[in-house]
């Protein structure tokens, strides 16, 4: 299970003097979907055009399914599907046209090409209109051919730029939905974005990207506990001598930066879902309670935490693993 | 307005770069197929070819009209066909020199800024195939749509005359006719390349359609002039001797040489009319035991413009190589 599927050590792209990538240090699993992310110029793009050998790496090395991208270029590119960022097609040709042509390139032999066709574009949804010209389609169709176009190789790792700007939240789900399915079947998935729920919500794992570092790396609970204090956000409601009601809260193990957000609210972060436990120390203080919440953190927070902290400069480069 | 890529990564091959891995040509003959169809399919190239034919045939017609009127009894009257003009219109070989350039120009000049203003190339690109058979299978494509588009010319020439002139074509006429087909195609594959290369330079197409098409203006308009005024003041006439006015007349020739205008004129001149000893300045002593007016064999005819037509393929090559360089220079980011 654990086949490293795509490997980067001290990775590094320059232009003239500016570092846009610098000394990266990624590892995905076969079987994983990890998520890029990071603020728009941190170098997600170009990273992962090094990964594919669409420009080349002023130092460091890739190793993608075991392949040098640089000097095999070819090998990598017919395993590896890559969906660019605000894919486009020839809008005067059909999906069907635009998938066969990818096809021919690849080259996948004719006698099976009009069927391979058909089954990515069964996939994706876009069946009925193969035959319509792709400059009528939608943005979200758009993206669902540009998985068609990647699907038609039938890759072992695929790689997404931002896959899901600019669509609707709708169209957005129904993308998120697809990624899952081409995780089940056993596809590993680099996608990057800033759009943070969508990451959280089919990543595995997330690496944060700032100013061409690697910022941090986990999974969505260790950077949440790495950067808030805990995965786990427990928010209740009870009536009762705010002060008793804290320092109850306090003493119990686990609970980290308790605060007091309203009038009778009380929120904390935890590395597991401790509600028994708030609720014991909340009647044990006296209160009368009223509404315990948990929700898991969002990369949204996170992210603005962490970048929030790196302003102040309170921390320098740190990983979790 | 001439938005130039900003995207030119200074990227210098480094000298240990290993030997690329499989063919640089692997997926260029899928390019081919595919630019062709998108050649003959496109507005612009219906539009177009619809022009030249349309003036191909008036030229003809009146041509023919001229010839079964004047001259009944000629070798070459297949050749004439070519070079006859009555006014207003010019002979079909003057109109072809006007057209190729434009119809070349046309196939080209948006052929790699559309690909990243579509946001295809990234795409493309990300399939098991090198930049090389991208340039080349493009720029073939629209070779071979030159190509088409004149072989098609030719037949319709031959088919007219033989419907109006009543003979059929000797085989010396079809020989010169096919050599001044090859020289036209490569006098059209120039500007494809040049096209080529402002198309990889400018990201707005309408920018390098401007570009290629200004460069065809100064040659076709303003170079001869330049070069005569060049002759003058490099190789100026002092006492009026022989030799002072002959070597300006070379040099003005020389300077003229580098436009692909005169040397496809040339070619045309040397296979259309058979008669021409020579493209250079003819002194009395050279004509010394040639009987004025008697053709030439095709194979001299071939040998006399053989510098003018590796000129024009050379000059194909060497901008083809220009775009293919610069082409490689690019980050794709589209
Ligand atoms: N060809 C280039 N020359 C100089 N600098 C460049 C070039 N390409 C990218 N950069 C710089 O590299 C940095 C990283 O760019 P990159 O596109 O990788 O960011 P990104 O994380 O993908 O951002 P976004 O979210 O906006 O897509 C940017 O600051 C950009 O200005
Ligand atoms: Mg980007």
């Amino acid at each position: 299970m654990s086949e490293t599927v795509l490997e980067t050590r001290d990775l590094t792209k320059k232009y003239n003097s500016f570092v846009a990538v610098d000394h990266l240090n990624l590892q995905v699993q076969a079987g994983e979907v990890f998520g890029l992310l990071g603020p728009n110029g941190a170098g997600k793009t170009t990273t992962i055009l090094m990964l594919l050998g669409l420009t080349e790496p002023t130092s460091g090395s890739v190793r993608v399914l075991g392949l040098d991208p640089t000097r095999q270029p070819l090998s990598v590119k017919s395993r590896v599907g890559y969906l660019p960022d605000q894919v486009g097609f020839y809008d005067e040709l059909t999906a069907r046209e635009n998938l066969t042509y990818i096809a021919r390139l690849n080259p996948i032999p004719t006698p099976q090409l009009p069927a391979r066709v058909d089954e990515a574009l069964q996939r994706v949804g876009l069946r009925e209109v193969a035959d319509k010209r792709v400059g009528t389609f939608s943005r979200g169709m758009r993206q669902r051919l540009g998985v068609a176009d990647v699907l038609i190789k039938n890759p072992r790792l695929i790689i997404m730029d931002e896959p899901t700007s600019g669509l609707d939240p709708e169209a957005s789900l129904e993308f998120l939905e697809m990624i899952r399915a081409l995780k089940r079947e056993g596809i590993t998935i680099l996608l990057s974005s800033h759009l943070l729920y969508q990451v959280q919500a089919v990543c595995d794992r997330v690496g944060l990207f700032h100013k061409g570092r690697m910022v941090l790396q986990g999974t969505v609970n260790e950077l949440a506990e790495r950067v808030l204090g805990g995965a786990y956000r427990i928010q209740l409601q009870a009536e009762g001598d705010p002060q008793a009601i804290q320092s109850a809260l306090q003493r119990v193990d686990g609970f980290r930066n308790i605060r007091q957000t309203g009038e009778n609210l009380y929120t904390m972060e935890a590395a597991r879902d401790l509600r028994p436990e708030a609720a014991q120390a909340v009647v044990q203080a006296g209160g009368r309670l009223y509404k315990l919440d948990v929700q898991t953190q969002s990369l949204e927070e996170i992210y603005s935490a962490y970048f929030k902290e790196v302003e102040h400069g309170t921390v320098q480069s740190s990983r979790v693993r | 307005m001439a938005q130039s890529n900003p995207a030119v990564s200074a990227k210098p091959q480094s000298a240990s770069r290993p030997v690329r891995e499989g063919s640089p040509w692997k997926g260029m003959w899928a390019v081919v197929g595919k630019e062709m169809a998108d050649h003959l399919s496109s507005a612009r190239m219906v539009v177009l070819e619809i022009l030249v034919v349309l003036a191909a045939i008036g030229s003809i017609y009146v041509a023919t009209q001229n010839i079964s009127q004047n001259v009944s009894q000629d070798r070459f009257l297949y050749l004439r066909l070519f070079t006859t003009a009555q006014d207003p219109l010019p002979a079909f070989a003057a109109l072809l020199a006007f057209f190729i350039p434009l119809v070349a120009i046309a196939l080209a000049f948006d052929s790699v800024n559309s690909e990243f203003s579509r946001r295809t190339l990234s795409r493309v690109l990300a399939q098991p195939i090198y930049r090389d058979a991208l340039l080349m299978g493009k720029f073939l494509a629209g070779l071979f749509t030159l190509a088409l588009v004149c072989t098609a010319l030719w037949l319709l020439i031959f088919g007219l005359g033989i419907l109006r002139l009543g003979v059929a074509p000797g085989g010396e006429e079809v020989g010169r006719a096919l050599w001044f087909l090859v020289a036209t195609i490569f006098y059209g594959g120039i500007w494809l390349a040049l096209a080529m290369v402002f198309s990889v330079i400018f990201r707005q197409p309408a920018t390098a359609a401007l570009t290629s098409t200004a460069v065809w203006l100064f040659f076709t308009v303003f170079w001869n002039i330049i070069a005569g005024l060049l002759a003058q003041s490099l190789s100026p006439i002092r006492f009026g001797t022989l030799g002072e006015l002959l070597a300006q007349a070379n040099l003005q020739l020389a300077l003229a040489r580098f436009s692909p205008n005169t040397l496809y004129a040339e070619t045309m001149i040397a296979l259309l009319n058979p008669e021409t000893r020579s493209l250079g300045i003819l002194l009395p002593t050279q004509m010394e035991g040639a009987i004025l007016g008697s053709p030439l064999p095709l194979s001299q005819s071939v040998a006399l413009i053989w510098p003018q037509l590796t000129g024009l393929i050379a000059a194909t090559i060497v901008l083809f190589a220009l775009a293919y360089i610069l082409f490689q220079r690019q980050e794709i980011r589209a």
